[in-house]
């Protein structure tokens, strides 16, 4: 039996982009060439710039997202489930298993239902429950767990603070007692108290249950307590991956030091020392050859910002992968 | 001089099949020209529906106090009704970043179309115009390729680019009053440096007032002059920022810093503030936070006491309970 639950090998995902029908079709490169693997019952941090990739990847790996090159694999307890070739069957029991927390709520949850229907429906839908009284029992219970006031289920979604619909989302996600859980932005709309109940939550699924995450935020010290691994992705590629107390106490990419140096201080004196990233934001449609950060590298070498470098991880500590261009180039 | 925008005692309720739900009580908060007014507080604690008061954007079961107020500009906004009217507090002065980008982004229109038509409505200008301005702000919200990113669905765009075209919408108007609902959640850190600068630069230029909700206590200290703290529809306390953050004196605000995940120091665990979120139909009598405030008076702990606003220091208000309290 495998230690993973996850593997991702060589995945590439693409969309078309076209002016209007005329004019001929581009390709928006958001996932690049990734290989990760995520261990049972491991919290796997994703973060990493706006728009690089990051939810394509989630919804990749659950399937949700069209593959255009390499492949996923699911390690359940005896079978290894192939998402690029997975018949309709597996599909269905896969979906048991694995559960996305949308990043964005208020398009996830349908306007028509109540929210106790919301939760109860992946319950209902996989049939997992056998009478009302225990559906409503585990949705009760789930939705008290993360923090709504049960005397709401019967409102719609459209009655609730956007924090309030976030933790709808996943109570919804939590209360099928999925396997793998692809959390995108998932504590973003929550104030720090209630954040830290949903975190303490998810912390103790996953030593209880086993549970394992995709962990995808912007919050860096929230990625940096509740994650053992962290991957930093920069349009389209992985260019740093790590234990996570490795990651934050010894980035080694340019762009992972860069970020790290922007955590907004919550003392008002304390003005920015961040690293400053110049120069124009490369695109998806047309991304920079050699290494994709140099447009903005503070410190390029003559080969990177001559784009003569060519991207891929390699390991420089055990467990520490960084793309070998920067390596090299320090 | 007046201020550029001034709430006063403002409730707000809905009307639902369980009762009357009390989503806001009492708040009274002024904004100056060129001032960032930061809210922080609870999820669910009314800081979204305090926003959309200003606009009239409640949803239909809304109810306002009779004499509540809120002025901007020398008029109320809450009396208004007629298009003109309306149409000054939703796109001409005052322009909103909604907390949920999805929301606010018609799904069979393209971002830019939306961009433009929006201008057009709210600025004397032409559609050519109208669309160099909407490109210009997407690539100022650190959008590349701006030209065809223009030309896309919001669902084509990440969460963070969706959320950044809305940013580049409301401030391509330049209103005179922001308000902006967790502008920057979807944002990682750099690129969210990079948006406050832009809207630091904004008010600078064009004197504009800013209303800045956020749970991220770190972007509240580098963009706020003065900070509200929330909790259960009320205004606990509030203050010039370094005050707040510094020098808190309200339990909840207490609570809600020490609940901040330090990235320093990763072998603390999570706290969170204990107790149980009351029920908004059953909002605790005296202050609302007694049912979890880690120590509560006599008079507090039997809902005997009665909010308030009080100014303890040169602009740092905290609730009289509280002070009463010791
Ligand atoms: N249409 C409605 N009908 C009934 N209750 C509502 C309605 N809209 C909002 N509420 C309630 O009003 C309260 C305040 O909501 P609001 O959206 O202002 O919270 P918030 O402070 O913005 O929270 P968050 O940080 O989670 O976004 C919540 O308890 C919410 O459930
Ligand atoms: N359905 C789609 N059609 C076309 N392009 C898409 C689609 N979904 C995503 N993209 C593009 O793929 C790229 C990666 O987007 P993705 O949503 O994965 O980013 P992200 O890392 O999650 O960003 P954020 O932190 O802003 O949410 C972007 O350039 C985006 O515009
Ligand atoms: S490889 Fe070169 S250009 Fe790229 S991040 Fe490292 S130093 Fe900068
Ligand atoms: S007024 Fe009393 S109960 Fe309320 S927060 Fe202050 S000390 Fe606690
Ligand atoms: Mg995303
Ligand atoms: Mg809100």
């Amino acid at each position: 039996m495998s230690e993973n639950l996850i593997s991702v090998n060589n995945v590439s995902v693409d969309f078309d982009y076209q002016e209007n029908f005329i004019s001929k079709k581009q390709k928006i490169h958001a996932v690049n060439n990734i290989n990760i693997k995520i261990k049972k019952g491991s919290f796997f941090g994703l973060v990493g710039e706006s728009g690089s990739g990051k939810t394509t990847l989630g919804r990749a790996i659950l399937g949700a997202n069209k593959i255009s090159s390499g492949n996923v694999i699911f390690h359940d307890d005896e079978t290894d489930y192939d998402l690029t070739n997975i018949n309709k069957q597996d599909l269905k029991e896969y979906r048991k298993k694995a559960q996305l927390i949308f990043q964005d709520p208020y398009a996830a949850l349908s306007p028509r239902m109540t929210v106790r229907d919301i939760i109860a429906e992946p319950l209902e839908v996989m049939r997992i429950t056998n009478s009302r009284q225990e559906t409503d029992d585990r949705v009760r219970d789930i939705a008290s767990k993360c923090r709504l006031n049960l005397e709401h289920l019967r409102r719609f979604p459209h009655a609730f603070s956007g924090g309030q619909r976030q933790r709808i989302s996943i109570a919804r996600a939590l209360v099928s007692n999925p396997k793998f859980i692809v959390a995108d932005e998932s504590v973003a709309a929550l104030d720090v108290s209630i954040q830290a109940d949903i975190l303490n939550l998810l912390k103790q699924l996953q030593n209880e249950l086993n549970l394992t995450y995709l962990f995808i935020s912007h919050d860096l010290s929230v990625v940096a307590h509740v994650c053992d691994i962290v991957a930093v992705m920069y349009l389209g590629h992985i260019v740093e991956m790590a234990p996570s107390r490795k990651l934050f106490k010894n980035p080694k990419h340019s762009y992972t030091k860069a970020l790290l140096s922007s955590i907004p201080s919550i003392d008002p004196e304390n003005k920015s020392k961040a690293i400053e990233l110049k120069g124009e934001i490369p695109s998806a449609l047309n991304p920079p050859s050699g290494c994709v950060f140099r447009t903005r590298c503070p410190n390029p070498c003559d080969n990177c910002r001559n784009g003569n470098t060519e991207m891929g991880l390699i390991e420089v500590e055990p467990g520490h992968w960084v793309d070998q261009c920067c390596v090299n180039c320090n | 001089m007046s201020h550029l925008l001034e709430v006063k005692n403002l409730d707000v309720k809905f009307d639902t099949d369980e009762g009357q739900i009390t989503a806001v009580e009492n708040i009274s908060i002024s904004i100056d020209q060129g001032e960032v007014l930061g809210i922080v507080g609870e999820s669910g604690s009314g800081k979204s529906v305090t926003a959309k008061s200003i606009m009239q954007l409640n949803s239909g079961n809304t109810l306002y106090n009779e004499d509540a107020e809120i002025i901007l500009d020398n008029e109320n906004v809450l009396k208004f009704t007629s298009k003109q009217d309306l149409k000054k507090i939703r796109g001409g002065k005052v322009s909103m970043i909604f907390q949920e980008p999805m929301a606010s982004f018609a799904p069979a229109i393209k971002i830019g179309n939306q961009m433009v038509e929006q201008l057009l409505i709210h600025k004397n200008i032409n559609k050519d115009e109208a669309k160099s301005i909407s490109i210009n702000m997407l690539k100022r919200v650190g959008i590349a390729d701006a030209e065809k990113r223009f030309n896309q669905y919001a669902f084509e765009l990440s969460g963070g680019m969706r959320q950044r075209a809305m940013i580049a919408m409301a401030l391509s108007t330049m209103p005179k009053l922001l308000l902006a609902d967790e502008p920057t959640t979807a944002l990682d850190v750099t690129i969210q440096a990079q948006v406050i600068n832009l809207i630091k630069d904004i008010i600078k230029e064009y004197q504009m007032g800013v209303i800045f909700i956020t749970h991220d206590l770190g972007v509240i200290a580098q963009v706020a002059d003065h900070v509200a703290v929330m909790y259960l529809g009320s205004v606990v306390e509030k203050g010039p920022v370094n005050e707040i953050l510094k020098n808190p004196k309200h339990p909840y605000t207490k609570g809600l810093l020490e609940a901040l995940p330090d990235i320093n120091n990763l072998d603390e665990p999570l706290r969170p503030i204990p107790g149980n979120i009351p029920s908004p139909l059953d909002r605790p009598t005296g202050c609302v936070f007694r049912t979890r405030c880690p120590n509560p008076c006599d008079n507090c702990r039997n809902g005997n006491t009665e909010m308030g606003l009080i100014e303890v220091e040169p602009g740092h208000w905290v609730d009289q309970c509280c002070i009463n309290c010791g």
